[in-house]
């Protein structure tokens, strides 16, 4: 059973129809336990940082979540999930993450040059850094296929951790990993085939 | 590199998908769910509904539609029409959207946009407009474009995208259903006077006029239509394939089932 962190951010309307679709019997719950038996946890997220990362540590998931992570039970963060699990953000304000994959959360605006508008908002091709092997999330992905991004922000500091990049004015933090610790910044429940097919990989980890 | 949008609109009525020319003569023609698959599949990169049900049944049926279209395609789903204060935003949300575009409620009461802004991020408001050149000046229109509201086009998507709206869809009322391309000159004058991202609505009868308004206004994110393509009288993969390979950033999909 996969289980889906609900800790009152974000719409898991269409998480949770993509992952029906590909067939993962997955639950929505804020209970620790559930999350402890759980074989995979998914850790979603729209809005602030600091008002999630405040919900997340206040309903007593964070910890639950750092622990089975550490413990190398697969997590995977989307969008704003992923940016909660660097060390830290600089959104309005300086704020802790639960300190998972090493780096930091930045806006984008100061790095993608004039002309770009800010959020980064569509559908973007990924590409995948040449100097490690590619993630296992990407088996099914080839390099230049387009997912859908939403953010303002974006993971850097991290290259130890980037397992994609797309490209907008620079090479932005597409997705991040540390063995079985993964974030994606786009959304895969909204990519269309593209990102049921890494949602299916997955839950094959 | 960002890829431009193809956006096919779908206006629903009693649960059914039907399209107004010049706001005016409804004809029905499909399943909003079987269309919405039939995009998806074809390639189209985000749905936009409109609800122009009177009726709080229709409402209720739209709500019903909309989480069921939400369940089967995986692309972004704007929700527009009939939405007056933020607990529509909510109905909606609820239900599988992902962004909620607001017109006339916006123009009665403007704050709706900042505080729907405030619950669920700029990204998630959608300003649409309805304009319209009267006596040499871009006029904004209320009410499906029947109404002068004597606002300036440029003063609203200004104040709109001030209060937060995160996204305008502009729809020309002068070339929509003329099928003569789209309003390149009223497009022009909101690309320069905002930011964020711009979707060029009205007046697209085949490629060509896609190809056009990417090439002559690069600002421009993404191109919406209805009827031309209920009809099949443009159809998405070969608009795309066009696109692309008249240098304009497109997403081509592996699997195109239509």
């Amino acid at each position: 059973m996969l289980a889906i962190v609900d800790y009152g951010v974000g719409n898991l309307f269409s998480l949770k129809s993509s992952l029906a679709r590909i067939g993962a019997s997955a639950c929505v719950t804020g209970d620790a336990d559930a999350l402890r038996r759980a074989d995979r946890i998914i850790l979603p997220g729209v809005g602030a940082f600091g008002d999630a990362a405040k919900k997340l540590r206040e309903s007593g998931l964070a910890s639950v979540v750092t622990k089975e992570a550490r413990q190398g039970k697969p997590l995977l963060g989307i969008c704003l999930g992923m940016q909660l699990l660097f060390e830290k953000s600089y959104e309005y304000g300086e704020h802790a993450g639960l300190g998972l994959l090493p780096g930091s959360v930045r806006p984008i605006a100061p790095v993608i040059g004039p002309g770009r508008k800010v959020p980064h908002i569509g559908w973007n091709a990924l590409s995948f850094p040449e100097n490690k092997p590619k993630s296992p999330l990407f088996a099914q992905v080839d390099a230049g296929e387009c997912v859908y991004f939403v953010h303002s922000f974006a993971a850097m500091e991290c290259d130890a951790v980037v397992s994609a990049t797309a490209e907008y004015g620079v090479s932005l933090t597409a997705a991040a990993e540390l063995e079985t610790v993964m974030g994606a910044q786009f959304h895969p429940e909204k990519s269309g085939d593209v990102g049921l097919r890494i949602l299916h990989a997955f839950c094959a980890l | 590199m960002i890829t431009k949008r193809i956006i096919p609109c779908l206006d629903v009525k009693d649960g059914r998908v039907v399209k107004g020319v010049n706001f005016l003569g409804l004809a029905d023609v499909s399943s909003p769910v079987k269309l919405a698959s039939y995009y998806s599949a074809c390639g189209a990169d985000e749905l936009v509904f409109y609800d122009i049900t009177a009726s709080a049944e229709g409402r209720q049926l739209f709500t019903e539609i909309l989480a069921e279209v939400a369940s089967t395609v995986f692309i972004p789903l704007t929700v527009g029409g009939g939405i007056n204060s933020v607990s529509d935003f909510d109905r909606v949300l609820e239900c599988g959207a992902d962004k909620v575009s607001v017109n006339s409620g916006a123009l009665r009461n403007p704050s709706l946009i900042r505080d729907a802004a405030r619950k669920y991020g700029d990204q998630c408001v959608v300003l649409s407009v309805d304009a319209k050149r009267v006596g040499g000046s871009f006029r904004v229109f209320a009410k499906g474009g029947r109404e002068d509201t004597g606002l300036g086009l440029i003063e609203w998507v200004k104040r709109g995208v001030s209060l937060g709206a995160g996204e305008i869809v502009l729809n020309s009322i002068d070339t929509d259903g003329v099928k003569q391309g789209f309003d390149l000159e009223m497009l022009c004058a909101v690309c320069e006077a905002v930011s964020v991202p711009v979707i060029a609505s009205g007046g697209a009868g085949s490629a060509a006029h896609f190809i056009e308004l990417f090439q002559t206004l690069p600002k421009v994110d993404a191109g919406l239509a209805a009827s031309i393509f209920h009809f099949g009288d443009v159809k998405i993969p070969d608009l795309k394939r066009a696109l692309a390979e008249a240098g304009v950033p497109m997403r081509m999909i592996k699997e195109q089932a239509c």
